[in-house]
């Protein structure tokens, strides 16, 4: 069952580096993953490449295959022609460190950023009641395990190195949405969102839901509605004054973190 | 351009991309069908002629309120009777701008037409990026107030597809191959309107705690279940409409006449 | 207190990943080290390690948590089912008395009493934490924290969300950290921990380690050290285990000077996905069980009616009838024996599968398909229907999966103090599956993710507290310790002159297969004794290992540094087998099958003298009289 497969692997570091052709023995039933480890195991020593659980869930065998963000250990070599060349590259919205290997802190720096929850105090009794149908919103986005295609993809960043510092991502737009839709929250992130974390910036053209491994619908469950809560707060009399008059959703609005 | 992809820091690579799908044939279709829709929408908004073959008024002309509406067609009178050109000019404005601020339309335009970016992990050809935080394009905010009223002319052309269950004498019990078309016309117009975004917030998406408003939990997961095909509504209303228009055209042209069922 | 620490400002403050695009890439050895000065530093980013971090920090300690990977990544990520807390939401009757009972039943009683005392307790407040810290837990009607079924558990009592608890769990403490600032060095592997000698006990001074990503050294200089760096189920072939679990802190702790115990107790978890093979062992969470799923052979029998054990006879079902009607009535039916403690079922599928009634693959089915409606499974199982789905083209809502025992966790690591989590060597604590005792001979599902909280958050307490103690004149890393740990840390870019050029990845396979085949499920006295020599063998080729490139990201480099220490765990692991002349729990003898009290009074404790491993029997702690009483009416 096991044949030949011609991979091509970008090898190098941020002083250069080059797209390098190698022939590895595959299995039936293998990932790409699979085929980079015996590639390092047989071949090449020192080939640079992160990974963890190999089962999706950790999110750290990011990469670039045949040009897509993908995770690695989740791409099946079934899904290609045994004949085909398979181009494997390191994510390209961030600087690379060595082979496969990218220089992700730009996502931990922008983790810092974002204000941490602030909940209701306990009930009486010292436990706290959510209901289901509350929670359910933020567990969407809570199954995001940070791969951080997400933020290679957007072209915010990936096609503007100077945007960085003004645009948080499609993580963080996860993060804020799941604070604002938090029940328990008593902070508004709003104006934080849009001034800070560069949500106005965001053209929706939806390839970091594209990309997502835990198809978590990031464009139209957070980036879309946050986008409309801070039209609620920046755009829309009606809701501001209602806001004013009937003095309801009274939250306290955060600095950046 | 040593920018983007190209940055200095990120691992050398040449082509603006690795894709070999054809990640290029999604944005030229939505580039030629909007762009065919365009042409032929302006060509029929400035004609100012064949809108109305009676009983059937076309959706691009409804309602039809201007000082040159046919004999007819104008069921809510003629308020606007100082506009010297098609009344369709008068009217079009709120779908169009209902359609150009939406959230979905917004992607295909921005990929097809401003190539911001044309496929995922394609590079952008642009050498700078704002978004949508300036003006013109802050003005896509304004989303929810399209929707508003372009939810007033979907029930105008509600209206209309009663008014085609009459004949051409304008008598009533009548139904033509016309009349499904515009009822197929306004469902799917409607269907587009309510998987709105802006609509489902403000119907429920808005809320903090979904348990202490049920009802309103309820049309959230109604309308966000809709919204899942907010794209196929987009483009199906798209034809329907045209498809609509150009029935009525060709009625009122002569070069066709309507099939009677009853 | 201690100074500021002197690293290069052009390091992220917070991922120490480099800021400025210099080159770093030439070897070093030489010239300068990093180095920081810190009050408690973490090893480990897992649930243990960043719930120490957060309780040093609270304590008012200034805390450095050091990781092999990027932060979030940890083998917690992979947790699956729950974290066991006798909260009562969904059974009032529950309580830690039950809790810590079943704790000890599943353990074959030879867990750490206190331990399982505390951590019975404990657990309820530290899940209430993490809902404290923004975690999503599912609800029950009335809104409280949903419990799900386990096995081993009397009671529902599993905190969860979904079957990603573990992600949820590690993402609450990630973010706490981040919100409370605590510096994480990640990427960054520690390969010593300087101790001084010259006290009565050894000493913790500091660490040593290496940047992945550069390979420039790092010194740490602190009085208290919190090992959380899990387990060492790399050292196995089929195994759930991340290229992290390469038992370094078991090593850090053996050369430090502490002990570890109960280290032949290592727990194959029933129900890995066995096929394709590049996904064997990958866990399929118990959770299937507990919503319902059961085990089936080639004949289409549930054949874990065949197994029950003597010892939980009275509260296992033994008819389909009594174990299909507790699903809904709990009350008045006895637990189906799919549910049995962990060691028990993976002892069943074993059996069954050398007896020829194993499926295609070699392994059992395990089916809910049959049993519950699509819906039902997709929303309470969700990343196992994306596993399944994605990996192996198999729809679990329509077939049933295959499965097979795969190594999960070692039950046994360092000796602590119940109350404190200090090992022998002062200032040295461990906490979560790297320290020892909590889980006596087997691990019951859901134990792993509370462990990780209770004693993640006494560690770093008591770290912190072990630090303001220290004073300013107490010992410091001297000159040579840290250039002989250079020394040691870069011998594998040298080509020794007398012999051969070892590939660390041929090696490390070879491991691998020793273990699985000679120190797995089943054991006998010859293949421990061959697995002994066998493994003596592999540390002579490892000392001639030879890795190419320079140190920039280089995994090959790593995983030479990572091997010695697969390779003393896998001797210890090894070693107390050997001795320990009857079968419980994690440990099955071939050649001596059933338990025997007088061992199970008994502790087996590992040293380092020099090169070699030492044994040695310890009595077990034994319970107060007041606790022995919740056995007796079971």
């Amino acid at each position: 069952m096991g044949y030949d497969l011609h991979l091509r692997v970008w090898r190098g570091d941020a002083a250069g580096g080059d797209l390098g052709d190698y022939t590895v023995q595959v299995e039936e039933g293998e990932v790409v993953l699979d085929a980079i480890h015996r590639l390092q195991a047989t071949q090449t020593g020192d080939l640079a490449v992160r990974w963890n659980c190999k089962a999706g869930k950790c999110g750290s065998c990011s990469a670039e295959v045949n040009g897509r963000p993908r995770l690695m250990c989740m791409t099946r070599l079934a899904d290609f022609d045994p004949a085909e060349t398979v181009t494997v590259t390191p994510m390209r919205g961030f600087p690379v460190i060595r082979d496969l290997v990218t220089d992700v802190s730009f996502n931990y720096a922008k983790a810092q950023e974002v204000p941490a929850f602030a909940p209701t105090p306990r009930d009486a009794d010292g436990k706290r009641r959510m209901m289901q149908e509350d929670v359910e919103r933020g567990q969407e986005f809570r199954k995001c395990i940070e791969c951080f295609l997400c933020q290679d993809t957007c072209h915010v960043v990936r096609d503007h190195e100077e945007n960085k510092e003004a645009f948080a991502g499609p993580r963080f737009f996860l993060r804020y949405a799941e604070l604002d839709m938090h029940p328990l929250d008593t902070h508004d992130r709003r104006q934080l969102a849009q001034d800070a974390a560069g949500l106005g910036m965001c053209n929706i053209t939806k390839c970091c839901t594209e990309v997502c491994p835990e198809g978590i619908k990031i464009t139209d469950n957070a980036i879309i509605p946050m986008k409309e809560r801070v039209v609620d707060r920046k755009y829309d009399p009606v809701v501001w004054l209602g806001s004013k008059i009937f003095r309801r959703d009274r939250r306290d609005e955060v600095e950046r973190g | 351009m040593s920018s983007g992809v190209r940055s200095p820091g990120r691992a050398e690579i040449q082509g603006r991309t690795l894709r070999q799908d054809t990640w290029w044939l999604q944005p030229l279709v939505t580039f030629v069908v909007l762009l065919a829709f365009v042409v032929y929408a302006t060509w029929r908004a400035f004609a100012g002629e064949h809108y109305y073959a009676s009983p059937y008024l076309s959706p691009f002309y409804s309602p039809c309120m201007g000082a040159q509406c046919v004999e007819g067609s104008a069921d809510f009178g003629r308020p606007f009777d100082w506009f010297p050109w098609s009344p369709a000019l008068i009217i079009l404005v709120i779908p169009l701008g209902f359609r150009m601020t939406c959230y979905y339309y917004r992607k295909a335009y921005y990929r097809a037409f401003w190539l911001s970016p044309p496929a995922c992990a394609v590079a952008e050809p642009h050498g700078r990026y704002t978004g949508e935080r300036r003006f013109p394009l802050i003005l896509q905010n304004l989303h929810r107030w399209f929707l508003i009223v372009s939810a007033l002319v979907a029930l105008v052309l509600s209206y209309d597809v009663v008014l085609a269950f009459r004949d051409a004498d304008h008598e009533w019990g009548h139904m033509g191959l016309g009349t499904l078309v515009l009822l197929v016309n306004v469902l799917l117009i409607w269907g587009y309107t309510l998987s709105c975004h802006s609509c489902r917030h403000l119907i429920g998406g808005r809320l903090r705690h979904f348990s202490k408003h049920p009802v309103r939990y309820r049309a959230w997961t109604l309308v966000s279940r809709l919204n899942g095909h907010h794209a196929k509504f987009a483009w199906l209303s798209l034809f329907s409409v045209a498809l609509a228009d150009l029935y009525v055209y060709l009625l009122a042209t002569g070069a066709i006449t309507d099939p009677r069922f009853f | 207190m201690t100074g500021p620490d002197t690293g290069p400002s052009s390091r992220h403050p917070m991922t120490g990943n480099r800021m400025d695009p210099g080159d770093e890439t030439e070897p070093s050895y030489g010239t300068g080290f990093e180095t920081h000065a810190y009050d408690v530093v973490v090893i480990g980013a897992g649930g243990a390690g960043l719930r120490a971090a957060i309780a040093a920090h609270d304590a008012g300690a200034r805390v450095a948590v050091v990781c092999k990977s990027l932060l979030g990544k940890a083998h917690t990520v992979m947790a699956e089912g729950g974290i066991a807390a006798a909260m009562g939401n969904v059974y009032a009757e529950d309580g830690w008395q039950v809790h810590f009972r079943d704790t000890m039943r599943g353990g074959k009683m030879l867990n750490n009493w206190r331990m399982a005392q505390l951590h019975a307790q404990e657990a309820p407040e530290r899940v209430m934490e993490l809902e404290e810290w923004g975690a999503l837990f599912d609800r029950t009607p009335d809104g409280l924290i949903s419990q799900r079924d386990f096995g081993g558990h009397r009671f529902a009592r599993l905190a969860h969300v979904g079957d990603r608890t573990g992600l949820e769990m590690i993402r609450t403490l990630q973010q706490r950290t981040v919100a409370l600032g605590i510096d994480v060095f990640m990427e960054c592997t520690v390969t010593e921990i300087f101790t001084d000698r010259s006290g009565p006990a050894p000493t913790v001074t500091g660490a040593f380690g290496y940047w992945r990503e550069t390979g420039r050294f790092v010194v740490f200089e602190a009085p208290s050290v919190v090992l959380a760096t899990g387990g060492i189920g790399k050292s196995y072939q089929v195994t759930s285990n991340s290229w992290e679990y390469t038992g370094d802190g078991h090593a850090l702790a053996l050369r430090a000077g502490a002990s570890l115990i109960n280290m032949e107790f290592v727990q194959f978890h029933p129900t890995g996905m066995v096929w394709p093979p590049s996904v064997r062992g990958i866990l399929v969470t118990e959770s299937v069980r507990g919503d319902g799923g059961v085990l089936r052979n080639s004949e289409g029998e549930r054949f874990m009616f065949d197994y029950i054990p003597e010892y939980f006879k009275a509260e296992t079902a033994d008819t389909v009838e009594e174990a299909e009607g507790w699903y809904a009535d709990k009350k008045n039916n006895r637990r189906p024996p799919e549910l049995l403690p962990r060691d028990e079922v993976a002892r069943a599928i074993n059996s069954e599968i050398k007896a020829g009634r194993g499926s295609p693959h070699g392994g059992v089915f395990l089916d809910i398909a049959s049993r519950r409606d699509a819906d039902f499974i997709r929303r309470r199982l969700p990343s196992m229907y994306h596993q399944f789905k994605e990996l192996a083209d198999v729809d679990i809502t329509a077939e049933p999966m295959e499965v097979g025992p795969t190594c999960h966790y070692v039950m046994g690591g360092v000796e602590v103090d119940a109350d404190t989590e200090r090992s022998k060597v002062v200032g040295l604590y461990a906490a979560g599956e790297v320290a020892g005792g909590m889980h006596g001979s087997n691990r019951l599902g859901g134990n792993s993710l509370s462990d990780l909280l209770v004693f993640g958050r006494r560690a770093g307490h008591n770290a912190a507290y072990h630090a303001y103690g220290a004073a300013q004149d107490r010992p410091r890393i001297r000159d040579e310790e840290v250039r002989a740990a250079a020394d040691a840390a870069l011998a594998p870019f040298r080509l020794e002159e007398d012999g051969g050029a070892e590939n660390p990845y041929t090696v490390q396979k070879d491991l691998q297969d020793v273990m699985q085949r000679l120190v797995g499920i089943i054991r006998k006295a010859d293949e421990l004794t061959e697995s002994l020599a066998e493994i003596g063998r592999l540390k002579e080729r490892a000392r001639h290992l030879l890795v190419e490139g320079h140190r920039q990201y280089n995994p090959g480099w790593h995983l030479a540094l990572d091997l010695a220490n697969m390779l003393l765990v896998s001797e210890c692991v090894a070693t107390a087998a050997l001795a320990r002349e009857e079968s419980r729990g994690g440990h099955t003898r071939d050649d001596f099958p059933g338990p025997d009290p007088e061992w199970g009074a008994r502790n087996l404790v590992l040293t380092l003298e020099g090169d070699a491993v030492r044994l040695e029997q310890q009595p077990l702690p034994v319970m107060p009289d007041q606790l022995k009483t919740l056995f007796e009416d079971a």
